[in-house]
């Protein structure tokens, strides 16, 4: 039964990555991702941390593809206006950082060891996670405040030169 | 076998559950529909059945046969699909929602939840934050220059009140120190219990926002019929439109339920069981909303961006503050 969840939802998660890339239509592509988001948050269901996982929905499928959504919605982008050779330049740019991740992720799961070990039960949970973020990780967790931040300033900034 | 019973029991839970909200949504149409009336001292439906109460399998049965017209200008797979993105949010929220002290059946304990989440808050966030897609989805996908205002409207309006939505809910898991709605319900045992009381700002935001999320008279601005026909379902006939109307009037229902949990005890009640009082309380949320549509008018564009993130947004922070300096101090 797990077994054949985890292969439904690794195959749904794999296959709606590369449909976003694959498909034609911008709006398609962020549906696609939105799937991929979802088919990736049962796997975290799976690995027991479920708060990250209402968090993958909350943040990823919820804020920021709505925003990916609405950025798509108001170019008003449609097939005509992205050629196929739009993007012609890039492309072996596109194969080295791809190889060069492929190989990375290659590395790492070498490395990991299968299956993971060292999980208790209380991983996942919402007081686990909160101790860790406010304990163990709490300098890069408000360094990393900072910079969101730093990145909305310099958002509103610019959005205000216009005018 | 113990597994066998406990999916089936769960396939049992969602089928109730799903068949509960449905008719909701449709008696929620037959609420709104009657109180209006009343409202503006009319007598709204009368004529299909006592009281007009078959008016809403009525109108079912009209929006069934109407002719389902597909613009030629649509994008046609994302018309068909955005329906029923629209659809499912509202659901998925009475997923977590518990409406009643476990029952005893044939030596079996039985929780009157479908899942017993610890994070049921969160939960209700998540299933919230993807009801905008279903509309901006549509808006985009009809090829009308009305939908697709609408659709950008409703994305742009969605965004800004979901985050006050959930800054205002934060008080409340700070005093009650849990996600999960079942113990939020357990610790609000009276009304004197109830977090209403106990942090008013938040419940104030909370419905604010929750009318806005909902799409709503006075934030109904992605459907202003005064400026864009229909807003987002313009293009849409038959069928496809009575599932966004469904869509919406589950988004009611969930909202309503949850600020009956949440704020209101939840089935908490004397003497009645208590599916009863949730069903009273959220049955009380759903007036207030139709209330809210005949009393206020619709707000301006500028307006509605303006108090939500220059009043609900700061207002919702400084109540975390607070409530998080007082809950240190006591």
């Amino acid at each position: 039964m797990e077994m054949l969840i985890f292969a439904v939802a690794a195959i749904v998660a794999l296959a709606s990555a590369v449909m976003v890339i694959a498909v034609k239509n911008p709006v398609g592509g962020v549906l696609f991702l939105i799937m991929s988001i979802a088919a990736q948050t049962v796997l975290y269901i799976m690995l027991s941390g479920i708060f990250v996982a209402a968090f993958m929905i909350l943040v990823y499928a919820g804020a920021i593809m709505v925003l990916f959504l609405f950025v798509i919605m108001m170019l008003n982008l449609r097939h005509a206006d992205l050629g196929p050779d739009s993007l012609r330049r890039v492309k072996p740019l596109a194969w080295v950082f791809g190889s060069v991740l492929l190989a990375e992720l290659v590395w790492v799961s070498m490395a990991a060891s299968m299956p993971a070990s060292g999980i208790d039960e209380t991983f996942g949970s919402v007081p686990a996670v909160s101790r860790l973020l406010y304990g163990k990780f709490v300098y890069p967790f408000e360094l990393t405040s900072v910079l969101l931040l730093a990145a909305i300033i310099g958002a509103v900034v610019m959005a205000r030169k216009g005018s | 076998m113990a597994d066998l019973t406990y999916i089936i029991l769960i396939i049992l839970k969602v089928i109730v559950v799903f068949l509960a909200v449905l008719t909701g949504c449709a008696y929620a149409t037959w609420l709104e529909r009657k109180l209006l009336g009343h409202l503006q001292n009319r007598m709204g439906p009368t004529y299909v059945g006592p009281f007009g109460l078959f008016q809403p399998i009525a109108d079912g049965i009209k929006l069934i046969f109407k002719e389902d017209v597909v613009p030629t200008q649509a994008e046609k797979v994302f018309l068909t699909v955005a329906p029923m993105i629209a659809f499912i949010p509202g659901f998925l929220t009475f997923a977590v929602i518990p409406i009643g002290h476990p029952i005893n059946l044939f030596g079996h304990e039985i929780p009157l939840t479908v899942s017993d989440l610890n994070i049921g808050i969160l939960f209700i966030l998540a299933t919230t934050s993807l009801g905008v897609y279903g509309v901006a989805l549509a808006g985009w996908s009809s090829g009308s220059k009305y939908s697709l205002l609408g659709g950008v409207r409703s994305s742009a309006q969605m965004i800004s009140y979901e985050v006050a939505y959930g800054l205002s809910l934060v008080p409340i898991l700070m005093i009650a120190g849990t996600l999960s709605l079942n113990e939020m319900v357990a610790q609000q045992s009276t009304i004197l219990h109830w977090f209403v009381f106990r942090n008013p700002v938040a419940f104030v935001i909370y419905w604010i926002c929750a009318v806005a999320e909902t799409n709503r008279a006075p934030f109904d601005l992605p459907e202003a019929e005064s400026e864009l026909v229909a807003g987002y379902h313009t293009e849409y006939s038959s069928l496809r439109f009575s599932m966004f109307m469904i869509g919406e009037y589950a988004n009611m229902l969930s909202v309503s339920a949850v600020a009956a949990t949440v704020f209101c005890g939840g089935w908490n009640g004397p003497f009645w069981p208590g599916p009863l009082w949730l069903i009273a309380k959220v049955i009380v949320f759903m007036m207030i909303y139709i209330w809210i549509r005949a009393t206020f008018p619709r707000l301006r564009y500028d307006q509605l961006m303006d108090l939500g993130w220059k009043v609900l947004f700061p207002l919702a922070l400084a109540n975390v503050i607070v409530t998080g300096i007082i809950l240190y101090l006591v």
